[in-house]
């Protein structure tokens, strides 16, 4: 509250008694003025209502029971009088030396005042019967805070809004929205009542919420939510999940909640529970209750659940911290262990006893539960490196002058601990990159009509056995033109080349390529992209690059979960064995030697109307022994295009445990690491990325 | 572009402090001393959201509500009262007439501006 605001409060207040001197003179002549009354009531509730607001509780509280006689005048209860006219301007003349008071500081006189509302008050008692309910203004708090402390809770508020909900200005979706930053929080809607459109009503509300909230504002700020619409909706807000409830009993049944909701009644549960199948499906079956109601229990349940275990995980901290390097050990014991048990399903298939048999699937389905558990333990939220980057973009937009806001979503995504290590330079880069090169300085994106702020989006979100990682600013976005001329320029590509936006846009992560017209000290120097390119290779990860002129460019990094175990494709060629990533394969197709001698030369095979380039894999690793008379080709994607790798016979999917190799094969192209099969031969990895560079200079040569 | 609130009330110091308020909350403000005003400057303008006193010279708030919502423009539009009434009747009036919700005088600017977000979302 400023001086400004009090001064004007007070010049208002004097302009009003003013007028409440005049009125109240006038209306001593002629008693029976209705718009007098109405002009002394106004002048005195302004007061009042203005008074409390800038501070003056004093005159607000004082004024208030001049207010009170005056409505009973205003409503014809009293009368007035010579007598009231009196005590009233005694009253106006209080306000006014209330108000000097209060410029100079000095203490008004509080006996004064007494007498005067006594003697009010003993004039309109006559006309009035009922005692005097309230003797203050009590300020109605609009959000009551919660007076008892207690820690969160959970309800189920159920809103039924009225058809006519909207005819007073109301949205019920603010609310909802009010109610979800209260805490942790689930809204379903019911629509079953919405009618055919030939009978909607379009200002009606059919619509009603289910809604789960935990919170620790307590009851009353839930049910202050909807204090506008009590009259106009059916609201119950119930508590369920007591607190101290929780330790001993076990999570509620769905049945039992729709019971407690009055959805459904106990002898139909217990008949639908007679048929032993789900109870959910079952019950919408029956027709008993519909699917959104069982949605509606079902998210209760979920909600009360993980309220729960977020409750004990907050009680007892249930975490041990455990060296890495025995996380590491685990895992590499869980890797031979999935080798073995390979083994051990390839000697069973082939042996005809059923018991051992029954034994090796057993033992590969906790196998494979144990490799998800033992990767699971390794998998950190990648929120860390996010907040990490925070202060990066802030001192670097200082630095860079560009005024950037970073929002992040999907922080609690998880990736192998290793991924997120390694990923923390090229994602630097990458924000560098953006913060440089994309944000605008703050004076010419106001000319481009943007904010002057720019953004900074980074999200992480999972995508199958991938975590989809992507950086997207709302900047200036790439130029495909000035890339082209600077990668002809680099003799990067041939002035002629054809290229899609794509692929023009890949170029920037080309070794010695960089378009920044300054070089600053974090970016412009051409090195840089093509580090980021390297290491997310490292990683087994793809870059993506989309860019809108103008509008700002993304980088998604496709990477893989883990490094440890990857799903792969086992292939044979003589008798070697090798592993594709399956992440990269598309499609297998056969190879006849017909087929291959009417393309001879060209290495290109016909798939569905497409045409595939392939090589031979035999060939690319010298392999020797004769081609058998139909071949398979493995048709990988990347980066949109497709290659074909001939190879003799696909064994089928593989849990490939990577090892690596030893540093005398640590560069060999091509291959990106080994493992061993279940009857303990080698099979190499195959690098996808690396085989398509040779299979592209093949082609061009 | 912020959304629009019309503040209504014979008290400039009322007027004036609902208006820096909002101000500071990132709305736009269009102020009318009465029921009578207000009404006017409703017919031109997009206002999002109506706050209005409801004693008032010319036309009383409970009277502007009424005509706001008979308006097809403004029949969806959230009107707030601002009373200093405790009684339930006059809030009940202002419902029956339209209202959206109230807010009771004295009122700090964060109940002001929670209100707001509570009905304009």
């Amino acid at each position: 509250m400023t001086d400004k605001h009090i001064a004007a409060y007070k010049e208002e207040a004097y302009e009003l008694l003013a007028d409440l001197e005049s009125s109240l003179m006038e209306l001593e002549e002629s008693p029976d003025d209705t718009e007098l009354i109405g002009r002394v009531f106004r002048a005195m509730h302004t007061i009042k209502g203005s008074g409390a607001m800038f501070g003056f509780d004093d005159i607000a509280a004082f004024t208030h029971e001049v207010e009170t006689a005056f409505d009973k005048v205003r409503n014809g209860t009293v009368r007035v009088t010579s007598g009231l006219i009196d005590v009233t301007l005694r009253a106006r003349d209080r306000i006014r030396s209330m108000l000097d008071a209060s410029e100079t500081g000095e203490g008004a006189d509080k006996a004064e005042a007494d007498e005067i509302i006594a003697a009010l008050r003993k004039l309109v008692a006559s006309g009035d019967v009922s005692p005097e309910a309230e003797t203050l203004p009590v300020p109605k708090n609009v959000k009551k805070k919660p007076t008892e402390a207690r820690g969160p809770v959970t309800y189920r508020i159920r809103f039924r809004p009225d058809r006519e909900i909207f005819s007073t200005g109301t949205n019920p979706l603010p609310l909802l929205q009010e109610l979800r930053e209260m805490g942790d929080c689930r809204v379903i809607a019911h629509t079953d009542a919405v009618p055919m459109l030939e009978e909607i009503d379009p200002e009606g509300c059919y619509t009603c919420w289910d809604i789960i909230l935990t919170t620790d504002k307590g009851t009353n700020a839930v049910r202050d939510v909807f204090i506008f619409i009590e009259d106009s909706c059916s609201l119950n807000i119930d508590e369920i999940d007591k607190k101290e409830l929780s330790n001993e009993e076990a999570h509620k049944r769905l049945g039992d909640i729709l019971i407690e909701r009055g959805d459904l009644s106990e002898q139909d549960l217990r008949k639908a529970l007679g048929k032993q199948r789900r109870i959910g499906e079952l019950l919408v079956e029956e027709g008993v209750v519909d699917e959104r109601q069982i949605e509606s229990a079902l998210a209760e349940q979920k909600h009360v659940k993980e309220a729960r275990e977020k409750r004990q995980g907050a009680e007892a901290s249930q975490t041990i911290r455990v060296p890495s390097d025995r996380l590491d050990a685990l895992v590499n014991l869980v890797g031979e262990l999935v080798t073995v048990q390979a083994r051990l399903s390839q000697t069973s298939a082939s042996s005809s006893d059923a018991g051992l048999l029954s034994i090796a699937e057993e033992v590969e389905r906790l196998t494979g539960e144990l490799r998800d558990n033992t990767m699971s333990l390794r998998m950190l939220p990648i929120g860390t490196t996010f907040s990490k980057f925070r202060r990066l973009v802030r001192d670097l937009s200082a630095e860079l002058g560009r005024e950037v806001e970073m929002t992040t979503d999907g922080a609690e995504t998880e990736l192998d601990k290793t991924v997120i290590e390694k990923l923390n330079d090229p994602l630097v880069h990458l924000i560098r990159n953006s913060i440089d090169h994309g944000i605008e300085p703050p004076d010419v994106r106001e000319a481009a009509d943007k904010p002057r702020k720019g953004t900074i989006h980074l999200s992480a979100e999972h995508s199958g056995a991938n975590v989809l990682i992507s950086i997207r600013d709302d900047g200036a976005g790439l130029d495909a033109g000035e890339i082209r001329a600077k990668a002809v320029e680099r003799g990067l590509i041939a002035p002629d080349a054809e290229l899609h936006e794509k692929e023009i846009f890949s170029l920037i992560l080309a070794p010695g390529f960089s378009t920044a017209k300054k070089v600053t000290s974090v970016s412009g120097r051409g090195v840089g992209m093509d580090v980021v390119k390297k290491a997310i290779d490292s990683l087994r990860g793809t870059i993506d690059i989309s860019s809108t002129r103008g509008a700002g460019t993304t980088m998604t990094l496709r990477l893989p979960l883990t490094l440890a175990i990857i799903e792969g494709l086992l292939v044979e060629i003589g008798t070697e064995f090798f592993i594709f990533p399956l992440s990269a394969v598309e499609e297998c197709v056969e190879l006849t030697a017909a087929e291959s001698a009417v393309s001879s030369g060209g290495h290109l095979a016909h798939v569905r109307g497409q045409i595939v380039p392939y090589i031979r894999l035999r060939e690319q690793f010298s392999i020797g022994g004769s081609r058998p008379p139909i071949e398979q080709i493995v048709i990988v994607g990347l980066d949109g295009q497709k290659i074909g790798f001939v190879v003799d016979n696909v064994v089928g999917e593989h849990q490939t445990v990577i090892k690596t190799l030893g540093k005398v094969y640590q560069d060999i192209e091509g291959i990106s690491g080994a493992t061993i099969l279940g009857d303990g031969t080698v099979a190499l990895i195959l690098d996808i990325p690396k085989l398509f560079v040779a299979v592209e200079r093949q082609a061009t040569v | 572009m912020g959304k629009i609130i019309m503040a209504v009330d014979d008290s400039a110091s009322v007027r004036q402090l609902v208006s820096f308020t909002l101000k500071g909350a990132g709305y736009e403000v269009v102020e009318a001393v009465d029921g009578r005003e207000a009404l006017e400057k409703l017919k031109g303008a997009a206002v999002n959201m109506v706050i209005t006193d409801l004693n008032m010279p010319n036309l009383d708030g409970i009277g502007l509500i009424r005509e706001t919502r008979a308006n097809a423009a403004h029949k969806f539009t959230p009107i707030i009262m601002l009373t200093t009434e405790s009684q339930e009747s006059k809030k009940a009036e202002g419902k029956t007439a339209g209202a959206t919700g109230w807010i009771v005088k004295p009122f700090k600017p964060e109940q002001l501006i929670a209100v707001v977000k509570k009905v304009l979302g």
